[in-house]
C-alpha cells in the first residue's frame, strides 16, 4: 500500500462508519419502540403511581406524546450531538455512566484479546512446526477443549481452584477494597484481579487462534514460493518466521478483527461471573431494571467500538498486505 | 569433469502407488557450459529427478539406491546443513509456476538479497546488477516492487535472477516457460541460453515441449514411466529418434499445417458486430478503474466452419467467448446468431439458445463438479431442457463411447480420470445438447501433448461427423494452425488481424502476428515423423 493514498482512505471509511453508527442509533430506536409499554409506564409503575394524568404528564415531559418521527429525529439529534441522555434511575448522565465503567471493559478485554493472540498462534505454529508428533497432538487436543467448554464453566472452576483451594487469586471485582493502594502496589493488585477473568475470557479464542494459524500454515507450507525459498538456501528456522508464519497470519488477522468487536459483548457474562464493574455488567443490571437510557447508552458505545475495530483491521491488513488496495 | 553425474538413482513411491519407484535407474551428467533437456509427459519422474538432486525431495519419497555427484561431491553422503548450503550457491533451481513462486509478502529486491544474505554475502548493489542481467526494465523500481506487481514473464525473469545470484555452477530450470505466454516464452529461452554461454553454467533443463528442446538443448534425455528411454546428442534424437515412445512423443507435437482438408462451409451462422466489454471494479466512494477486455470485435462464422482466436493471456479471447454465451454480459454490439440477436435477450428467452450453443472449458480439474456421478453431469443439461431422465442416460451412454470412454464411466466420479479423460467428458457433457455451435476455450492446454494430439483429433472427428461450427480459443498457434479454418488474431482486447489459416501464417499482415509467428519455439527444426 502506498502511504499517500492513507488520508483518502481514512476520510472515506470514517463517512462509511459514521453512517453504519447512525443505522445502527435508528435500529436501537425501533428495538426499544417495540417493547411492550414506555418508559414512562415503567416508571410510573415503579413510582406505583399509575395515574393516567401524571403518565400523560411523563410523557409529555419525556416527549413520548410527540409523533415517532418527531421523537426519532429528536433521539438521533442528541445522540449526534453526544448526549445519550439521563439514568433516572442512577440519577446519573448515561455518558457519565458509560465513561465510569467503559475503562475496565477495555481493560479485561484488551487483556483477554492479547492473551488469546499472542497465546493462539504461539500454539498453533508449534503445533504446525511439530505436525503428527505428540506435542502438536496436545495443542490440539488441548484447543479443542477450550473451543468446547461454556465460558462460565471455565470461570467457575478457575474460581474454584485458584480462588477457594489454593487461595492464590481474588475471585471477584478490580481491586482490593479497603486497601488504599497507590502506585505499583495498585498495578499489582488490579493485575492479580485481572488475571482470572481475563483468562476465562480468552480461553476460548486462544483456542480458536491457536487452531487457525495451525491450519494456515500447514497450508502455507506447501506453497511454491516456500519450495523457493528452500531452494535459494533458506534455513529451516527462517523459512517457518519470515515466509510461512507472516502468511499465515493474514487469516488470522481478519479473524481477530471480527472477534475483537465480540469480545466486548462476549464480557457481558464473564463481568457477572467476577463481579468486574464493566459495561457489560451495566448492560446487565440496565436490562433487569428497565433502564433504557443506560441500555441504548450501552448499545451505542459498543456497536461504536465495534466499527473501529473493524476499521482498524482493514488498515491493518492492507498494511500487512501490499496486495490490497486502500480505494 | 561432469558438473553433475547421476548413477542409478532410484527413487521409491509411497506403498500403494501405480508402480513402486517414482524413477528408476536414471543415470545422467551434465557438463560445464551445456544444456541436458530432459523431456517426458506429467508423471514420468523429470521433476523427482531434479528435486532429488537439490535435495528437496518430500518425506515420503527416499532415494532407494544410486549416486549423484557435484562437482565431485558425493550429494548422497551430506547432512541436511550442508545440503542447505549448497542449494542457492553451487546449485540453484527456477520453476514451473511463476506467479505463485515469489513471496507475495516481500519486496523482490529483499527477496533476491536474502538468497546472498543466508549464504553469508553481503549483497551491496549486485540485486541491481542481477536485475539489468535478467533485462528487467528500471530494476530500481522493480527491486522495490511487490511481486503482485509484475506479469509472470516479469517474475520469472526475478526468480531467474535470484537463481543466479551467487552465480551457481548448475542451473535447474523445471518447466520455466510452461506457464508462460508464447513471446515471453521465447524470450525467457534466449534470456537462458544466452546467461548460460556468458557465465559457462551447466543447465539441466525439464520440459515436455519438442520445440522448446528444439530449441535449446546440446543433449537430450526422453523419460517415461520412471525411466530414461533415449539419451543422446539434441540433433540425433530430434531428427532420428530411435525408441518408439520417442518417435510417439515427436508425432504428437502439433505442427503448422492442417492435416484434413478446409471444411465446406455454408450459410453464416454467426455474425459480432462491434461488440465490447469492460471491466470496471470500484466506484461508490473509491476511484473507478476500468478495463477494456474487448473492444469492437467484429467477426463471422459459417455453418460448419472452425475459427481460431488465438492471442496471449489478457488479450481477451477468454472474455469473448464468454460474451457470445452471455456468461459475461457485454455493454455493446450485436451477436447475430442465426439471424437473431442474442445481447438484449433475458435470461428466459435466451433459454431456447443455450442447448444450441454449448461451451467447453480450459481446465477439465474444474469444470466438472466433483460431487456428481459423470453419468448425472452429461445428462443434466439435456433433462433441465426436458428430456425424459431414462432417455438422456441413454444418450449419456452413447456420448461417452462416442468419445472412447468405458459406458461404467457413468457411475464414476471425476476425480476418478485423468485429465484427457476429464476433457473427454467435458466434450460428451456439450455434445448431450446437441449443439449448433461449440465454443472450446484452450481445451487441450492443460492437456501433456500426446493426450492433447487424441483429443484434437477427437474434436475434428466430432466436428465432421455432427456437422458442428466450432469457435476454437487458443495461445497455441500450433494448435489453431492444426485445426482451424480461419484464425482471428487479438492483442490486448483488439482483433488485428482475420484470415484464412494458411494466408495468416505464410503473409502475416500485422506485425503483433509476426511477433507471435516469431516466436513459436523450434523452428528450425521439421520433425522427423
Amino acid at each position: 500500500m502506498e502511504l499517500g493514498k492513507l488520508p483518502g482512505f481514512l476520510a472515506r471509511r470514517l463517512v462509511k462508519a459514521v453512517l453504519v453508527v447512525l443505522a445502527i442509533v435508528v435500529c436501537n430506536f425501533f428495538l426499544v419502540h417495540a417493547a411492550p409499554g414506555d418508559p414512562a409506564s415503567v416508571m410510573a409503575g415503579q413510582a406505583g403511581a399509575a395515574d393516567p394524568l401524571f403518565l400523560e404528564q411523563l410523557r409529555r415531559q419525556f416527549g413520548l406524546d410527540q409523533p415517532m418521527h418527531v421523537q426519532l429525529w429528536i433521539y438521533v439529534r442528541s445522540v449526534l450531538s453526544l448526549d445519550l441522555g439521563f439514568s433516572h434511575r442512577q440519577q446519573m448522565g448515561v455518558a457519565a455512566l458509560i465513561a465510569e465503567r467503559l475503562p475496565a471493559t477495555l481493560l479485561l478485554t484488551g487483556a483477554a484479546f492479547a492473551f488469546a493472540v499472542v497465546g493462539g498462534v504461539t500454539l498453533g505454529a508449534l503445533a504446525a512446526q511439530r505436525v503428527g508428533r505428540w506435542a502438536d497432538s496436545l495443542i490440539t487436543v488441548l484447543a479443542l477443549t477450550f473451543y468446547a467448554t461454556p465460558l462460565f464453566w471455565v470461570g467457575l472452576m478457575l474460581v474454584l481452584v485458584f480462588s477457594v483451594w489454593l487461595e492464590w487469586l481474588p475471585s471477584f471485582g478490580m481491586n482490593s477494597v479497603g486497601l488504599g493502594l497507590t502506585g505499583l502496589a495498585h498495578v499489582l493488585d488490579v493485575a492479580k484481579h485481572l488475571l482470572l477473568p481475563a483468562l476465562t475470557l480468552g480461553l476460548f479464542y486462544l483456542a480458536v487462534y491457536a487452531r487457525l494459524t495451525r491450519a494456515t500454515m500447514l497450508e502455507v507450507q506447501d506453497q511454491d514460493f516456500v519450495r523457493t525459498a528452500r531452494a535459494k538456501g533458506v534455513p529451516e528456522g527462517r523459512i517457518t518466521r519470515a515466509h510461512v508464519l507472516r502468511n499465515a497470519l493474514l487469516p488470522v488477522i481478519t479473524f481477530a478483527g471480527i472477534q475483537a468487536g465480540q469480545l466486548v459483548g462476549g464480557s457481558i457474562l464473564v463481568e457477572t461471573v467476577f463481579a468486574w464493574p464493566g459495561i457489560g455488567r451495566l448492560a446487565f443490571e440496565a436490562l433487569l431494571a428497565r433502564d433504557y437510557p443506560v441500555l441504548l447508552g450501552v448499545f451505542f458505545c459498543t456497536s461504536v467500538i465495534v466499527v473501529l475495530f473493524n476499521l482498524a483491521t482493514d488498515l491493518l491488513y492492507a498494511l500487512v498486505d501490499p496486495r490490497v488496495e486502500v480505494a | 569433469m561432469s558438473l553433475l553425474r547421476i548413477e542409478g538413482l532410484t527413487v521409491a513411491l509411497p506403498p500403494g502407488a501405480d508402480r513402486p519407484h517414482a524413477v528408476e535407474d536414471i543415470s545422467l551428467h551434465v557438463d560445464p557450459g551445456e544444456i541436458l533437456c530432459v523431456v517426458g509427459e506429467s508423471g514420468s519422474g523429470k521433476s523427482i529427478t531434479a528435486n532429488a538432486v537439490m535435495g528437496l525431495l518430500p518425506k515420503g519419497l527416499p532415494v532407494r539406491a544410486g549416486a549423484m555427484e557435484l562437482l565431485g561431491q558425493d550429494l548422497c553422503a551430506l547432512g541436511p546443513e550442508d545440503m542447505r548450503r549448497l542449494r542457492g550457491d553451487r546449485m540453484a533451481m527456477i520453476f514451473q509456476e511463476p506467479m505463485t513462486a515469489l513471496n507475495p509478502l516481500m519486496r523482490v529486491g529483499d527477496q533476491i538479497a536474502e538468497a546472498m544474505r543466508v549464504h553469508g554475502r553481503q549483497p551491496g548493489g549486485r540485486v541491481m546488477e542481477l536485475l539489468e542481467a535478467v533485462r528487467l526494465p528500471d530494476p530500481a523500481a522493480i527491486a522495490h516492487s511487490h511481486p503482485f506487481r509484475l506479469s509472470g514473464g516479469q517474475r520469472q525473469r526475478v526468480l531467474i535472477a535470484m537463481a543466479l545470484a551467487l552465480e551457481p555452477a548448475l542451473l535447474i530450470a523445471d518447466e520455466p516457460t510452461t506457464a508462460l505466454d508464447v513471446t515471453t516464452q521465447m524470450s525467457i529461452l534466449r534470456l537462458i541460453r544466452d546467461i548460460q554461454q556468458r557465465r559457462g553454467t551447466g543447465v539441466l533443463f525439464i520440459t515436455h515441449d519438442f520445440g522448446v528442446v528444439a530449441e535449446i538443448a546440446d543433449r537430450v534425455a526422453v523419460m517415461r514411466h520412471g525411466r530414461i528411454v533415449e539419451q543422446g546428442v539434441a540433433a540425433d534424437v530430434l531428427n532420428r529418434p530411435q525408441h518408439a515412445y520417442t518417435r510417439a512423443l515427436i508425432a504428437a507435437v502439433p505442427r503448422g499445417a492442417r492435416t484434413q482438408a478446409v471444411a465446406q462451409t455454408g450459410a453464416e451462422m454467426l455474425r459480432v458486430t462491434g461488440l465490447r466489454k469492460t471491466y470496471t471494479r470500484g466506484g461508490w466512494f473509491g476511484g473507478r478503474v476500468s478495463v477494456p477486455a474487448v473492444q469492437d470485435a467484429n467477426f463471422t462464422l459459417a455453418r460448419g466452419e472452425t475459427l481460431g482466436v488465438v492471442g496471449e493471456s489478457g488479450s481477451g479471447k477468454s472474455t469473448l467467448a464468454r460474451c457470445i454465451v452471455k456468461l459475461v454480459v457485454p455493454e455493446a454490439g450485436e451477436i447475430r446468431f442465426d439471424g437473431a440477436d442474442l445481447r438484449p435477450l433475458s435470461r428466459a428467452a435466451w433459454k431456447p439458445y443455450r442447448s444450441r450453443v454449448q461451451m467447453i472449458f480450459q481446465d477439465p480439474y474444474a469444470s466438472l463438479n466433483p460431487r456428481r456421478l459423470v453419468g448425472d453431469a452429461i445428462a443434466e443439461g439435456p433433462i433441465t431442457h426436458g428430456v425424459p431422465r431414462a432417455e438422456a442416460m441413454e444418450r449419456a451412454r452413447e456420448l461417452l463411447a462416442l468419445v472412447q470412454l468405458e459406458p461404467s464411466a457413468m457411475d464414476r466420479y471425476p476425480h476418478e480420470f485423468s485429465g484427457g479423460q476429464r476433457q473427454r467428458i467435458g466434450i460428451a457433457r456439450a455434445l448431450a445438447m446437441r449443439p449448433e455451435l461449440l465454443i472450446a476455450d484452450e481445451p487441450v492446454s492443460a492437456l501433456d501433448v500426446s493426450v492433447q494430439a487424441q483429443v484434437l483429433a477427437l474434436l475434428a472427428d466430432i466436428k465432421a461427423r455432427f456437422g458442428l461450427t466450432m469457435l476454437f480459443i487458443t495461445h497455441d498457434l500450433r494448435v489453431a494452425a492444426q485445426i482451424c479454418d480461419r484464425v482471428a488474431v487479438m492483442q490486448r482486447g483488439v482483433i488485428v488481424e482475420t484470415g484464412p489459416t494458411a494466408q495468416v501464417f505464410a503473409q502475416p499482415a500485422h506485425a503483433y502476428t509476426r511477433a507471435l509467428l516469431d516466436s513459436i519455439p523450434g523452428q528450425g527444426w521439421t520433425p522427423p515423423v
